[in-house]
């Protein structure tokens, strides 16, 4: 199908953008990679009277480190998440998880904001920011907010986010020596919205846990925080520790049933990619052993 | 501003300046206005790859781009790529290959082909897949597509077996 008629216009700089956006309301819609907003113009799930393009604004690009904290501006497309050695050396969790984002024509246009402020909760980038205790910097006419990733998701394709708002950058902690990072999705084929993924991201002494964050997508409506992890840190873990966690992280879990997959199917790739996940962190693989039938 | 606005880009290295409304993407723009019906329109929601050009050297969805977006850009197309000889030995292996039934992919096949033959030219099949995998063929089975790639790949290494 083909969109319905709106108007276009580029801002050329945060404040006036900010400007439009008050001045139109809920009319307008920003357009930053448009590979979210534009099927959903195409479909016409989505009709604004206006579109604000913030896509020649160059405050809001960039990539930068400085005093342990790794910020990405929001007009970062994934294709330059995936090349960055900036990210690669302090978020190494990203570099891996953006490389089951789309495919690459998508990803040539695709940035972190519009990814974040869109909010599928199948979608790999929101968990990640979550696992990464990001914070996610948003600008009104009043003024910056910073919101902790865990608290900016409120529901499918819904966040904190008010339609005069922009989201203008993303910052986060620098891996440590002693971090760690995991990542995997459970998909039909490569490059599809995950059926059950997990982002995560723990700090380890020794063989043991002193931190452990769990980012699970496509389990509820948002993505999850898992608390089920505090089962699993400040000691070596055991087989009925992982179990307890397990059990933990079933009570947390609120799928949904779609097409691809049951709600208990998602239960049950999620309990798993929880023992893999730990198993691989750990170097333990003994933890990962298949549920006897 | 629902009104046709003012847009001047390149296409296949020619200037072209034109009216257009806002809501109009790339895909139809190349397609209606300038008549370049080699880029097709599949699923108009950026799922099944058929109308993949190129815009300042990077391949995107043309169904996922207004072209009032294009402004200033540099778009080509399958006829461009065509017209230019880079990618004749593509085209061949994919006739050799049989890589093409009714060709309604191809285009779009051709032009994430030769993005990954040009910036990973070691590719091997499975990186192959991987990249085409945003590409629907409901015709071929991709197998022979991905033989077609590969073959080009191992030729312009110098390779060929
Ligand atoms: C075929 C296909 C497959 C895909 N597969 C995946 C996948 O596997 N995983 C995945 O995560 N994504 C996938 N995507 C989506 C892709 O990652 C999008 O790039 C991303 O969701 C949105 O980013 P965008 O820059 O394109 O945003 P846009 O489409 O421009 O915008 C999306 C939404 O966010 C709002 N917005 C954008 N930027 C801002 C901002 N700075 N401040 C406030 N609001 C803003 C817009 O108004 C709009 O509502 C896929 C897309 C396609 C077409
Ligand atoms: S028509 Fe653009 S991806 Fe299908
Ligand atoms: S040849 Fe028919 S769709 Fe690919």
């Amino acid at each position: 199908m083909k969109a319905s008629a709106f108007s276009y216009t580029r801002a050329s700089s945060v404040t006036d953008a900010l400007d439009l956006l008050a001045l139109h309301g809920d009319q307008a819609k920003v357009l930053s990679g448009g590979q979210s907003l534009m099927p959903a113009l195409n479909l016409r799930l989505s009709a604004p009277a206006l579109l604000v393009d913030i896509g020649a604004i160059s405050e809001l690009r960039g990539i930068s480190e400085s005093n342990g904290v790794l910020k990405i501006g929001a007009l970062t497309r994934h294709v330059d998440i995936l090349r960055s050695p900036d990210i690669a050396k302090h978020a190494p969790l990203l570099t891996e998880a953006i490389a089951y984002v789309a495919h690459p024509a998508i990803r040539n246009k695709g940035t972190i904001g519009g990814s974040l402020a869109h909010a599928d909760p199948a979608s790999e980038l929101p968990a990640c920011t979550i696992g990464l205790d990001a914070i996610i910097v948003v600008r009104g006419r009043n003024g910056e907010r910073r919101i902790q990733a865990a608290d900016f998701f409120t529901g499918i394709y819904e966040t904190v986010l008010s339609p005069e708002e922009l989201l203008v950058a993303v910052e986060m902690p620098v891996a440590k020596s002693n971090s760690a990072h995991f990542f995997h999705e459970y998909a039909r084929r490569k490059g599809d919205y995950a059926i059950v993924g997990l982002a995560a991201s723990g700090i380890l002494e020794g063989d043991v846990f002193a931190d452990l964050r769990l980012g699970f997508f496509a389990v509820g409506d948002r993505p999850l925080l898992a608390a089920a992890s505090k089962h699993l840190t400040g000691k070596p873990v055991t087989a009925s520790m992982l179990a307890d966690a397990q059990a933990a992280l079933d009570a947390e879990l609120d799928p949904q049933e779609d097409q691809q997959a049951s709600a208990g199917m998602r239960r049950y790739l999620a309990r798993q990619l929880m023992a893999r996940c730990v198993a691989t962190l750990l170097g333990r693989p003994e933890l990962d052993a298949r549920p006897r039938a | 501003m629902t009104n046709p606005t003012p847009i001047s880009l390149t296409v296949n290295g020619e200037s072209v300046s034109a009216q257009v409304l806002p809501r109009l993407n790339l895909a139809d723009f190349l397609r209606e206005h300038l008549g370049l019906t080699g880029t097709h329109v599949g699923c108009e929601h950026g799922v099944c790859g058929a109308c993949t050009v190129r815009v300042n050297g990077d391949i995107v969805r043309a169904c996922l781009l207004l072209a009032v977006q294009a402004e200033d850009a540099s778009v080509e197309t399958i006829e461009g790529l065509s017209d230019s000889g880079e990618i004749s030995d593509l085209q061949a292996a994919f006739q050799n290959r049989n890589a093409l039934q009714c060709g309604y992919c191809t285009p779009g096949m051709l032009m994430a082909a030769q993005d990954i033959l040009t910036h990973e030219p070691q590719a091997d099949r499975e990186q192959i897949r991987e990249h085409l995998s945003g590409n629907y063929c409901r015709c071929t089975g991709y197998h022979a597509i991905v033989d077609a790639v590969e073959a080009t790949a191992r030729a312009r290494s110098g390779q060929a077996r």
